[in-house]
């Protein structure tokens, strides 16, 4: 293995508490790097053991289903993402647990769909007025984020004042998948 | 945990039906929508009457809509049926062979979380190649029922998909874009066997019928 290939080596958490959700909301995200023949290992929250980031460059946090907010009572489980220094990208249901660990809260909101968001300035890639696939119930504010894009309803792509968190509400993987690509090359 | 399939007969909710069995989920019943609008959004209409011979061979009950398919109207008549699934069979989720259609995915999610029920869509932006393979890999006997799309013509009707039907769909794509898994509406297709029956349907009678580059082929199957 090159040197070159080990700085892009992506670990996929996964959210969805149902195993047929797996490929809706995972193997699209894993599809995406395989294709771009970008290394990826992939694995289930509840089976993050710390050792998993000695060779994790990056981290790619799926979301779940409308109905699927398990997740929400288990933030202690994510507590590592307080103290490790690596990018993550936190996609949906991801984008909540990264803005509930930073002093956020959640505001219910539903948007399914495509739909068309404003982006303020470059955000992995994307930047003005850009259409995305929405699937979420609720959103997140935080204050410890910049704001970085919006919907007519709420907010859409955030990133951390001082660390390299990075979060989206809507699905990346659905219409925008160069995001994904440009996360992973940062 | 019981669900119902949105199923239209053609290999993509067939296969997620197979997958989601595959991961040990029950399936209760099959749901079809008849569609009278022949250019419905929502709905595959080909064939759709002979869902029943594939839902006998599956043993599973089968709750047959039928809907003018006006745009809003169709979609009172699929959570109709929805409801009527969650009553009957107590079902506690829906799954769906969506791969790529946006419109008819967001409709029915919203239909799921109307009625708390969770959403399924396993073929969700799939790899069209990679799920023909997937469906040759495991069994799948399929024919093509209908074609919509120039270049296909008359005698794509009939075809099985298989090791020369991928390589030349995939020669089609790469010169007119035309979608090699047939979600875009070029093509569509019925399942005669797979590991969810426990016979093989066979093709009695058909009829064929069309112009262009639009063509059906009406089977009846035993």
């Amino acid at each position: 293995m090159e040197d070159g290939d080990r700085s892009k080596m992506i670990l996929i958490t996964q959210l969805a508490k149902e195993k047929l959700h797996y490929f809706e909301f995972v193997k699209p995200i894993e599809d995406v790097l395989r294709k771009n023949n970008i290394e990826f290992k992939s694995t289930h929250y509840k089976l993050i053991d710390e050792s998993i980031f000695l060779d994790t460059d990056k981290i790619i946090i799926s979301g779940t289903s409308l109905k699927d907010n398990d997740f929400l009572e288990d933030l202690e489980d994510f507590k590592w993402i307080r103290h490790l220094d690596k990018p993550i990208l936190g996609i949906c249901g991801g984008m909540h647990i990264l803005g509930l660990l930073f002093n956020g809260e959640l505001k219910k909101q539903q948007e399914i769909g495509l739909t068309k968001i404003n982006f303020e300035k470059e955000f992995l890639g994307l930047n003005g007025s850009v259409e995305v696939y929405e699937l979420h119930n609720y959103s997140v504010e935080s204050k410890d984020f910049n704001v970085i894009a919006k919907s007519n309803y709420c907010i859409q792509a955030i990133k951390h004042k001082t660390k390299p968190l990075y979060g989206v509400l809507f699905h990346p993987e659905v219409r925008n998948k160069d995001l994904l690509l440009n996360f992973a090359n940062l | 945990m019981k669900c119902a399939v949105l199923f239209s007969g053609g290999k993509d909710s067939a296969y997620a039906a197979y997958l989601a069995k595959k991961q040990g989920y029950e399936i209760s019943c099959l749901i079809s929508i008849i569609s009278k609008n022949p250019d419905s959004y929502m709905f595959h209409t080909p064939s759709i009457s002979k869902v029943k011979k594939q839902a006998e061979a599956m043993d599973l009950p089968l709750i047959i809509q039928e809907t003018e398919g006006d745009k809003e109207e169709e979609l009172i008549d699929l959570e109709n049926a929805i409801k009527e699934a969650k009553n009957k069979y107590k079902i506690e989720s829906v799954i769906t062979g969506a791969v790529e259609s946006v419109y008819q995915t967001s409709r029915i999610q919203r239909i799921c979380d109307k009625l708390n029920l969770e959403c399924f869509n396993p073929l969700w932006q799939k790899d069209q190649i990679e799920l023909l393979h997937d469906l040759m890999k495991n069994d799948f006997k399929i024919v093509l029922t209908g074609v919509f799309a120039y270049p296909l013509d008359k005698t794509w009707l009939g075809k099985e998909i298989n090791k020369r039907f991928i390589e030349e769909t995939e020669k089609l794509y790469d010169k007119y874009k035309i979608n090699p898994a047939g979600e875009g509406g070029e093509y569509e297709s019925f399942v005669l066997n797979c590991p969810l029956f426990a016979k093989e349907l066979k093709i009695e009678d058909k009829q064929i019928s069309g112009k262009k580059n639009s063509w059906k082929m009406e089977i009846e199957v035993k």
